[in-house]
């Protein structure tokens, strides 16, 4: 019973690492950029919750919807007038400057925040779960894993069905012609920045609220990320779902096993899939 | 050594001779005063004191973990986030050669950078399956699968760390003068292995797969082998660092050691000194050695002016202070590169005739 708990603790949490890969992988789909500060912005939009819920005394609920526009129109601006400067045929310019920024947050939030573990409340929500037979199943991991399956379809929506999107996929695919027919492939970079920040905010609360966090801890939500989008295939949202679902169950029943080495066994996983398919399991073909 | 092999000799017919120097005037004086610096700092332990020494061993293991990530990024192009891996394996090599094993602990430097090249050989199969930022995070991660392990082996006090015995019964200023020597040897060996290699067919070879992997493959550089050579070369370079440190510090703990700050003080290091360039570590790593003695009393506040700093250089100055120095008029300490002299002469001939 023990193993089948931690299978559908892993699936769920699944989805929450499916939230933070999206951005990742959205933002190298488009514009060719690997956003090292990607787990870091994470951790600062939770922060940003904290100083929220503590300044006006409401629910994290409703600081994700104040938060989550900032952190997106921050992207919009950052993708414009800082990562845009970084963009060039050669990826070096990009990860230097991102792995700054990254660098620069971590400590601007140990300076400003300390480095205390910090941790989002729901009230009772947070343990509250549902259970048939021996199963439980956490109340708040259920909303979300569903909230990014629906996050996560409403991109896929988003760049596949709706003519904003095609226009995505178009500067990904050939920024130079898109330019001829009178779009600025520029402002398309920064919306599509704009919605990967909106997504890690989202996923960055979450996790707040499931896991204390710190200053640093930015950096293995990065990896995780990363190891999600690798195992999935590039470029595939269902796959990186399907990377993240993985990765997330091989550290919560490997946790079983073995328990303190739930963080090794995800990564040793994530190492096997490189070394035996490395494309990933699933084929990419759209931009996120 | 200053070899001029003269080209097109038609000096008969008036045209004047072309030259093809390796050796010029700024780096004739620039390597005469490198190696004088070399023998001065030689005789180091008769000159300095004992913290300047410590301190001189710092920045000596600055200069050498840099000038080993520029030869990854510089030359190879690979921008690994992961070479704290190898500082950790370094360190922990002498604990297990010196201590465990018996091993004289200077010995065990080679011994150890022996080893982190060992066990760079997978790691490259694993992290050359990723390109550019993907790569990157892969060293990442196996870096935090080594972390991982290492913290857990119970001979290397798990995650507590490990003091080390084997330097306890020495006389301090005799233990810090010969890790002085030691990294100063390693440095000097590792500048002139850097000079070597950059004037050597494989690294222009390699010089030419950075710059356009596609032409370079065409033009039959075997990437890959290539490429795995330097990562192999820059793992057992950044593990004798980490055997310096350990020696040095005498304390040897795996979440100091298997730091991606490592990493961030590598890249620091090349960035502001200049990419690519075998100047650039040295100058960077002397640089980033001031900032951090005047920044660190202000904690998160000095990585937060690294950062900028940084980011600052990438943007505005993407070959660095070297590469503002040698903008003006071209200048190295080393002779690598391939002069023409002549040219201008040639050019106003032939227009004048």
């Amino acid at each position: 019973m023990n193993i089948i708990d931690a299978l559908i603790q892993g699936i769920l949490l699944g989805g929450q690492y499916a939230l933070f890969a999206a951005g990742l992988s959205l933002m190298f789909g488009v514009m060719r950029l690997v956003n090292l500060a990607h787990g870091d912005f994470a951790v600062l939009s939770a922060y940003g919750a904290v100083i929220i819920v503590n300044a006006f005394v409401i629910s994290p609920l409703i600081a994700v919807l104040i938060v989550t526009p900032i952190v997106a129109a921050l992207g919009y601006v950052l993708q414009r007038f800082l990562l845009q400067r970084t963009l060039e045929a050669s990826p070096l310019p990009s990860i230097l400057v991102t792995f700054g920024l990254s660098i620069i947050i971590q400590n601007v939030l140990l300076l400003t925040m300390s480095a205390d573990q910090r941790r989002l409340t729901l009230g009772p929500f947070d343990t509250a779960s549902i259970g048939a037979g021996g199963l439980h199943v956490g109340l708040f991991p259920l909303s979300v894993f569903l909230l990014a399956v629906i996050l996560l379809l409403a991109v896929w929506w988003f760049i596949q069905r709706t003519p904003y999107g095609r226009l995505i996929r178009a500067v990904s695919d050939d920024p130079a012609t898109v330019q001829l027919s009178g779009v600025n492939p520029l402002r398309v970079y920064g919306v599509a920045a704009a919605i990967a920040f909106g997504l890690v905010a989202v996923a960055g609360i979450a996790s707040g609220v499931q896991t204390s966090f710190n200053p640093t801890a930015g950096s293995s939500l990065l990896l995780f990320a990363f190891e999600a989008v690798i195992i999935g295939g590039l470029g595939n949202l269902w796959g990186t779902l399907l990377g993240a679902v993985i990765l997330a169950v091989a550290q919560t029943v490997g946790g079983v096993f073995f328990p303190a080495q739930q963080i090794l066994i995800g990564h040793l996983v994530f190492l096997v899939f490189l070394a035996v398919r490395p494309q990933g399991l699933l084929k990419g073909s759209v931009t996120a | 050594m200053t070899t001029v092999a003269s080209t097109s000799a038609s000096s008969a017919s008036g045209v004047p001779e072309l030259r093809v120097r390796r050796w010029d005037r700024t780096s004739v004086v620039g390597t005469a005063v490198l190696a004088l610096a070399g023998l001065v700092l030689l005789a180091g332990p008769y000159l300095f004191d004992v913290g300047t020494m410590s301190q001189l061993v710092e920045l000596f293991v600055y200069i050498i973990i840099a000038a080993m990530w520029n030869l990854l990024a510089g030359y190879g192009g690979m921008l690994s986030i992961g070479q704290q891996a190898y500082i950790g394996l370094g360190a922990y090599g002498i604990v297990g050669i010196a201590d465990l094993l018996g091993v004289n602990p200077f010995l065990s430097i080679p011994l150890a950078a022996i080893a982190c090249g060992i066990v760079a050989i997978p790691i490259s199969y694993l992290a050359f399956r990723l390109v550019g930022g993907y790569f990157a995070i892969g060293t990442w991660v196996i870096a935090e699968v080594i972390r991982l392990i290492v913290g857990q082996v119970p001979a290397f006090g798990a995650g507590a760390g490990y003091s080390l015995r084997s330097l306890s019964g020495m006389d301090r200023s005799l233990r810090i003068s010969l890790v002085f020597w030691a990294a100063l040897v390693v440095l000097i060996a590792i500048v002139v292995a850097c000079v070597l290699f950059a004037r050597s067919r494989r690294g222009l070879a390699l010089t030419a797969v950075r710059d356009d992997p596609v032409s370079a493959a065409t033009s039959g550089v075997a990437v890959q082998s290539s490429k795995r050579v330097v990562f192999v070369a820059a793992a057992m370079g950044t593990g004798a660092a980490g055997a310096i440190l350990a020696l040095q510090n005498l304390r040897v703990q795996p979440t100091a050691m298997f730091d991606v700050q490592w990493s961030a003080y590598m890249i620091f290091i090349v960035i502001i000194g200049g990419l690519g360039t075998l100047e650039g570590p040295i100058l960077g790593a002397i640089v980033f050695f001031v900032l951090r003695e005047v920044l660190s009393p202000y904690g998160p506040l000095y990585l937060i002016v690294l950062g900028v700093v940084g980011i600052a250089f990438v943007l505005f100055a993407r070959k660095g202070i070297w590469g503002l120095i040698s903008a003006r008029r071209p200048v190295s300490l080393f002779s690598t590169g391939y002069r023409v002299t002549g040219l201008e002469a040639a050019r106003g001939r032939a227009g004048g005739s």
